[in-house]
């Protein structure tokens, strides 16, 4: 109550500073999507929040390339410009802009608590709850239910496994005739791509997440160095060698040409490869990826785009208001049935509209539920730098490099630039 | 012109000045500030989270010793990597669009029908914004479903897919041959218009006496346009140097194909280091001053005239 | 025979030219006829005309006004880079005064910064203009890389033309602006026809600046347009669409070029310099 007090003064005090009458409605900007089907749903929603606060929305289109969108919002932030009041943030970048977003817990309610865990936790640096989750990604493991069944192999539950049935089909569809048939296909490019698929390899094996909660560096232990050593051998045999520079609509057409076994990647893919004119309409499945054998968890890298308000936001209040409305149930609802983004609230993989829409969301609730966040939060605005290093390691290892050693040298890159930072 | 006409003389530099007034203003507006505050910056240690707040650090970001450690820029591995990645790619791509450019430029040169279209073809590829060709090549360039291996396997070249963009070795010559294509549009037009400007007297004289074309080339035609393809060739260069987003769409930030302007762009904006990236930035400007100073003194660029 | 060895030759070096210059042109056409799955595959020949990618591209942003931005944008850049740089060529290349190659170098080193490394500086300068969201503000950042270009390379054309002209011209008390305007402008044809088409191109194809100096869609360029381009989700690269906005402009520069390059083969074909 005091919070929404103070909120209250501080939205009149702004507003009185601007010479404006207190009732007078105001207008927030919100940079969300660039075009598309991701721009109209964006739009669509705020003008329901405009017409019932009674205040204007401006739609502000941002680049689809999401390291083009992270440039812009840096250089806006950093100018401390009041242009945009409510930006569309990337998972990882809550706590790389933590310092100029406003804590929108004041705001919130108990809301926040109907959200996946994880994705609130990934939004609560130091305190402080910098954004609201608006969808969830995650990767899955796709794979073609006709080649398995063919082959009467099981979708595999462990990596090892999921080698060993990419290795026979692989060998025996070329025998059958088709030459350019490969086991599997991932985000492999030098990219942040390649920190959540690696990310999610020596998690699954139990090598932890790079970073553990406390902020040491844990990653050079054996079972991430197992877990790199099996991508590492996937190069060349069940993975064509382009796959260092794979991101994710190449190996998408690697899949969706039906020239893959299995496909790591994002829930995006299902709805395509199930396409009119996809060859491998009707013939694809989803799992959760992979387990890292004994002593091995499922694991999925979380993905997905929240909702912060800038700290120069001259409407923080109804800037939060709007973010209020289109994180809720139902607007999330509205979203998962007109162009299936997943929502981040638990419930609504019960609904049975939800369900009718996308019947596939059942398989990905235990992926989202068991999803791992990448070491964003504790790394803060020194996260890009952690990752870059991270997939760079990851880079050279699919490449050919001795997974033990360049994870020795990934170690000592990670703590120097940990001493540097003061995590 | 003789001595004799000091006032004369000046009058007209006078008026030079007059006529240089107007570019200088609009550069100076436009270029010092930007570029001093990257010179600035390169000696604090500000960061993208908080401008406002930093602290003068000397030298610091280009070079430091603490704790018997060398820090800094020019002792960063990868910048050193980036160096040598930059200055491969400089000088094979600049000497291949000079050679192809200049071959280009002769050809166009000469009347035939179909002239006019092939000049606008030859525009086409500098033509398509870099952002989408540089995806529109990496598409062809795919090993599973790209173009290039598909038409090179068709033709019995190769015989199984090559990953173009994957593999260290090629990707630098995938990146090469795509920034070839692009830019060596530029280096024909400047010495197109530089043969254009060559006085038809000059060959009529060579024909007369019958020599061979290829010595006519080389003593007539090329000391005639060298002027003008040294000052392409430089701005080339300065492009080459500065390369960045053929490599950052292409192939991503790789140690194979990392070029000093992905590394400093990755400072200043992913890793928001501005003091750090400020400082690469700078170094770059240097690295291409040295550059241009020592190609300037290799070709002799007469740049004041003294010929005349 | 002695005639149709050269012909020959001289027809197949432009056959190979061509498909070097325009085969990825060529696959941007058949790939933009194409939709779903369809561009996962090598196709040399379209199947079919479907142009629904061509129609899309107008209806989610304003294209048309974009590709009218870049042409003001482009065309202002130009004009103003040309007339600077012609009367500063002048100064620099036909006047002798002390100072004058290390202003020349001066003006490059502006080029020798990455674009990266100005961007915050121009934003700082361009709001103080008050030209923030504005096509004010890329014309001025733009002049930040045409500038030096245009100056440097009409400095050598307008220096390497023979000093004959000028003195019979200084000889009939000719002023400054008298000789740039009636005697060089003319003879320099080809030389502004190439560095206007080239500084245009740049203009046109610039991303960085016109990103970070533009919000609103109604005030963005051509290549910021093409990077709005988006699927039906996050990361799905609607290839299709991306590769008709390509071709749609491209197809005016072309035009522009044939219209223009009549004035490439200009300049001194008239005999101006005869005697």
């Amino acid at each position: 109550m005091r919070a929404l007090l103070i909120c209250l003064l501080a939205a009149l005090a702004l507003l009185g500073a601007a010479g404006k009458a207190s009732a007078a409605p105001v207008r927030v900007a919100i940079a969300c999507g660039a075009l598309g089907m991701e721009l109209k749903l964006c739009a669509e929603g705020a003008d329901a929040w405009a017409r019932q606060t009674g205040n204007e929305v401006r739609i502000i289109s941002t680049p689809n390339s999401s390291t083009d969108r992270l440039a812009l919002y840096l250089q806006m932030l950093a100018s401390r410009t009041a242009d945009i009041d409510v930006l569309q943030i990337d998972v990882v970048w809550a706590g790389m802009l933590a310092s100029h977003l406003t804590d929108l817990r004041p705001y919130m309610g108990d809301t926040p608590a109907a959200h996946f865990p994880a994705l609130i936790r990934n939004d609560t640096v130091d305190g402080r709850l910098v954004a609201m989750p608006w969808w969830a990604d995650v990767g899955v493991l796709y794979y073609r239910k006709d080649l398995l069944a063919r082959h009467r192999l099981p979708p595999p539950k462990t990596w090892q496994e999921m080698t060993r049935t990419a290795q026979i089909i692989q060998a025996a569809e070329r025998a059958r005739g088709n030459s350019r048939m490969w086991g599997f296909v991932f985000q492999g490019r030098a990219y942040e791509g390649l920190t959540c698929n690696a990310l999610e390899w020596i998690d699954s094996f139990g090598g932890g997440t790079i970073v553990n909660a406390r902020g040491e560096i844990t990653v050079d232990n054996p079972r991430a160095i197992a877990a790199l050593a099996l991508a590492g051998s996937w190069v060349g045999d069940i993975a064509p060698r382009g796959v260092l520079n794979y991101d994710e609509e190449a190996a998408r057409g690697v899949f969706q040409t039906g020239n893959a076994v299995f496909m790591r990647n994002w829930p995006y893919a299902w709805a395509l490869a199930q396409g009119d004119d996809s060859p491998v309409r009707g013939k694809v499945g989803v799992v959760p990826l992979p387990s890292g054998g004994a002593g091995g968890k499922v694991s999925g890298t979380l993905g997905g785009w929240h909702l912060a308000v800038s700290r120069y936001s001259k409407h923080p209040a109804e800037a939060a208001s709007l973010v209020a409305y289109l994180t809720s149930a139902r607007e999330q609802k509205r979203r998962a049935i007109a162009a299936a983004y997943n929502p981040t609230i638990a419930a609504l993989y019960d609904d049975p509209e939800v369900d009718a829409a996308n019947p596939f969301f059942r398989d990905l609730l235990d992926s989202l539920e068991n999803a791992t966040a990448r070491p964003s939060r504790i790394a803060g605005p020194h996260y890009n730098r952690l990752s870059s290093d991270f997939w760079r390691a990851a880079h050279d290892v699919l490449g050919g490099q001795p997974a033990d050693r360049r994870v020795a040298r990934l170690e000592s890159d990670l703590d120097r630039l940990k001493h540097r930072a003061r995590w | 012109m003789a001595q004799a006409h000091t006032e004369a003389t000046r009058e007209r530099i006078r008026s030079a000045w007059i006529f240089l007034a107007p570019m200088l203003i609009v550069l100076a507006l436009v270029a010092a500030w930007p570029l001093a505050r990257t010179l600035h910056f390169s000696l604090t240690n500000a960061t993208l989270v908080d401008m406002n707040h930093y602290s003068l650090v000397g030298l610091d970001n280009y070079l430091a010793l603490d704790d018997g450690r060398w820090y800094g820029v020019l002792s960063d591995p990868e910048w050193l990597k980036a160096l040598g990645n930059t200055l491969v790619f400089a000088i094979t791509s600049v000497t291949l669009e000079t050679v192809l450019g200049v071959l280009i430029a002769l050809l166009l040169n000469m009347s035939f029908r179909g002239r006019g279209l092939m000049r606008a073809a030859l525009l086409v590829p500098w033509a398509i914004p870099t952002v989408v060709s540089a995806r529109m090549w990496s598409w062809m360039l795919n090993d599973q479903f790209g173009v290039i291996n598909d038409a090179l396997m068709k033709l019995g070249l190769i015989a199984a897919p090559v990953a173009w963009l994957a593999e260290p070795h090629l990707a630098m010559a995938s990146v090469v041959l795509v920034d070839v294509w692009k830019t060596t549009p530029f280096v024909a037009l400047l010495a197109l218009a530089a043969l254009q400007m060559v006085p038809r007297d000059c060959y009529e004289a060579a024909r007369v006496d019958g020599v061979h074309p290829v010595r006519v080339f080389f003593q007539v035609t090329l000391p005639l346009i060298r002027p003008a393809l040294a000052v392409a060739v430089i701005f080339r260069l300065l492009d080459a140097m500065r390369m960045f987003d053929l490599v950052y769409i292409m192939t991503g930030a790789t140690d194979a194909t990392l070029t000093l302007s992905v590394f400093a762009r990755r400072e200043l904006v992913d890793f928001q280091d501005v003091g750090y990236g400020s400082a690469a930035s700078t170094l770059l400007f240097f690295v291409i001053a040295l550059i241009t100073a020592l190609y300037v003194t290799a070709v002799r660029l007469d740049l004041d005239g003294k010929r005349r | 025979m002695k005639r149709l060895a050269p012909r020959i030759a001289l027809a197949l070096a432009c056959g190979v030219l061509l498909i070097f210059l325009l085969f990825p042109l060529y696959y941007a056409v058949v790939t933009s006829l194409k939709s779903g799955s369809e561009i996962f595959q090598a196709d040399y020949w379209p199947a079919r005309l479907d142009l629904g990618n061509y129609v899309a591209i107008w209806k989610e942003q304003p294209f048309a006004r974009n590709i009218l931005n870049s042409v003001v944008v482009s065309v202002t850049v130009v004009g103003i880079s040309l007339t600077l740089g012609v009367t500063a060529a002048f100064a620099l290349g036909r006047v002798r005064f002390a100072g004058r190659s290390a202003l020349l170098y001066t003006i490059l080193a502006v080029s020798m910064f990455p674009q990266v490394a100005v961007l915050s500086g121009l934003v700082e300068v361009i709001r103080v203009l008050g030209l923030y969201n504005n096509l004010g503000g890329l014309i001025v950042s733009y002049l930040i890389f045409t500038l030096p270009f245009t100056v440097w390379v009409l400095t050598t054309f307008m220096r390497d033309l023979p000093v004959e002209i000028e003195e019979a011209a200084i000889m009939d008390g000719a002023s400054p602006l008298v000789l740039v305007t009636r005697i060089f402008l003319p003879l320099l044809g080809p030389a502004l026809a190439a560095t206007g088409l080239l500084a245009f191109i740049a203009a046109w194809n610039e991303f960085l600046f016109a990103l970070t100096f533009t919000l609103s869609n109604e005030q963005r360029t051509v290549p910021v347009a093409i990077a709005l381009i988006t699927g039906a989700s996050e990361h799905e690269l609607p290839w299709g669409n991306i590769m008709a906005a390509s071709v749609i402009v491209t197809a005016p520069l072309v035009a522009l070029v044939l219209i223009f390059q009549r004035r490439l083969v200009a300049g001194l074909t008239a005999g101006a310099v005869k005697g």
